[in-house]
């Protein structure tokens, strides 16, 4: 049912904003958020961005696991 | 793409892998949300792992624990005169006694899909001699947007909108699983996008009470691969802990704003899932402060159809990771996604209609 899904926005105008998921542009609702800024990267779950997403963290992650030594 | 490809690194992936393996002891997890289900099975995750760690499906679909009363409910608001119910696509097909929302369409009822609450909000605006009743599943994740148009209606005045909220809440459905107890899980693969919204400290009371290990995990390969991994070496510790591996889209207090929201239109209480039964304190329910906004007053005085169950559909026990969809005599026979008996063949994230699509036969 519900798919959230990443997407990078690239307007925003008040409380709305449109975002790029997947190539294809929409109109998407930020007030679940605080400080959004054009070019962050959220999570948009049923119109709404829901969550932003933290590039050093997921960079920490793929770090840490690019350390685990082959066997 | 970023924030997708990265995560599905083949090789990043073997080596979590063989981590995974190198533990050697059997394990039971349970997966709550039905992003997960779908992304174990699309990625072939089940088949990579050693076949003595299992994972299961749980409560984690909101079109399938909706119970078949409330489909009913829903059912009896769409045939009401001079209204528009609109709900997200999954419900349209799910069966009950008196047919489906997909049907009532078919009868002549004006049902119609939307992607968002604010698109249903949308449409009441436009048919402002209409009755727009947005019929609102979901967890977490999705609550605080009915919330928010719950708002928008009351200050633009907007009184043709109604909610018919089904909200339910996820971590009191894992406490009863966990207090059902009939299947040995070992560790939750916490839902993701529900923890952006409540963080971690919801699940506290799994590890506390139970002693059972929690990892908050995203929805690519190496996010749940990375998850069973946490898993493993906090059992093999002998340590529960929450711990959160989606930490790009996860933090600790989840999202304090869109918990704000969720709760300055919602209060706790009580509701039938399908499969868990009836449990106190687990539905969003719309305060009385906003009871113009609230559908439910609507079936009040309404005739509405008892609900049945098909006796052989088995989605209760799909639904608390008892049973698995290939155990049901309907399966594939005569249940499959176009012709769906039950609401797990029903939604993309149920665990039926996810074993039909990707399981080999
Ligand atoms: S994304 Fe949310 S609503 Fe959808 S299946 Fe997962 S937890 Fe449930
Ligand atoms: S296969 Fe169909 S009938 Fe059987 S449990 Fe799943 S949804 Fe219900």
């Amino acid at each position: 049912m519900c798919l959230g899904v990443p997407a990078r926005i690239v307007k925003i105008e008040g409380k709305e904003a449109i975002a790029e998921v997947g190539g294809i542009r929409r109109e998407i609702s930020i007030e679940l958020l605080n400080d959004i800024k054009e070019g962050d990267w959220v999570i948009v779950h049923a119109g709404f961005a829901i969550s932003k997403l933290d590039e050093e963290e997921a960079d920490t992650m793929l770090n840490i696991l690019s350390h685990i030594p082959e066997e | 793409m970023k924030f997708i490809e990265e995560f599905r690194d083949k090789e990043l992936c073997q080596r979590v892998l063989a981590k995974i393996k190198s533990y050697g002891f059997p394990a039971i997890f349970m997966e709550v949300c039905g992003t997960h289900t779908v992304s174990l099975f699309r990625f072939g995750i089940r088949q990579m792992l050693p076949p003595t760690i299992k994972v299961i499906s749980g409560p984690g679909c909101p079109v399938c624990v909706t119970s078949q009363q409330d489909i009913e409910n829903a059912l009896a608001l769409a045939s009401l005169p001079n209204t528009i119910l609109l709900t997200f696509g999954d419900m349209m097909k799910v069966p009950a006694k008196s047919g489906s929302l997909e049907r009532k369409r078919a009868e002549g009822a004006d049902v119609r899909v939307v992607y968002s609450p604010l698109d249903a909000l949308k449409i009441a605006k436009n048919n402002p001699d209409k009755l727009c009743i947005f019929l609102a599943v979901g967890f977490e994740t999705t609550a605080p947007a009915t919330a928010s148009s719950i708002l928008r209606a009351r200050d633009e005045n907007l009184r043709n909108f109604k909610v018919f909220s089904l909200h339910k809440l996820i971590p009191p459905a894992m406490r009863a699983i966990l207090e059902m107890g009939e299947s040995k899980i070992q560790g939750f693969i916490c839902p993701g996008h529900v923890s952006t919204i409540i963080g971690a400290k919801p699940y506290r009371f799994i590890p506390e009470e139970y002693g059972i290990p929690c990892v908050i995990a995203g929805f690519e390969p190496l996010d749940i691969l990375q998850a069973i991994y946490m898993l493993m070496d906090m059992l093999d510790k002998g340590t529960s802990d929450v711990k959160i591996q989606y930490k790009r889209a996860v933090r600790e207090e989840g999202n304090p704003l869109a918990l704000e929201i969720m709760w300055k239109v919602f209060e706790e209480g009580d509701a039938v899932w399908r499969g868990l039964g009836y449990l106190p304190s687990t539905a969003l329910k719309i305060r009385e402060e906003f009871s113009d906004y609230d559908a439910m007053y609507l079936l009040k005085d309404m005739p509405v159809t008892e609900a049945e169950e098909n006796p052989l559909c088995r989605c209760g026990e799909v639904i608390r990771g008892v049973a698995e969809p290939t155990e049901c005599p309907l399966f594939k026979r005569v249940c499959n996604p176009s012709q769906p008996i039950g609401p797990c063949m029903v939604s993309s994230e149920g665990t039926c209609s996810a074993y039909y699509k990707y399981a080999p036969s």
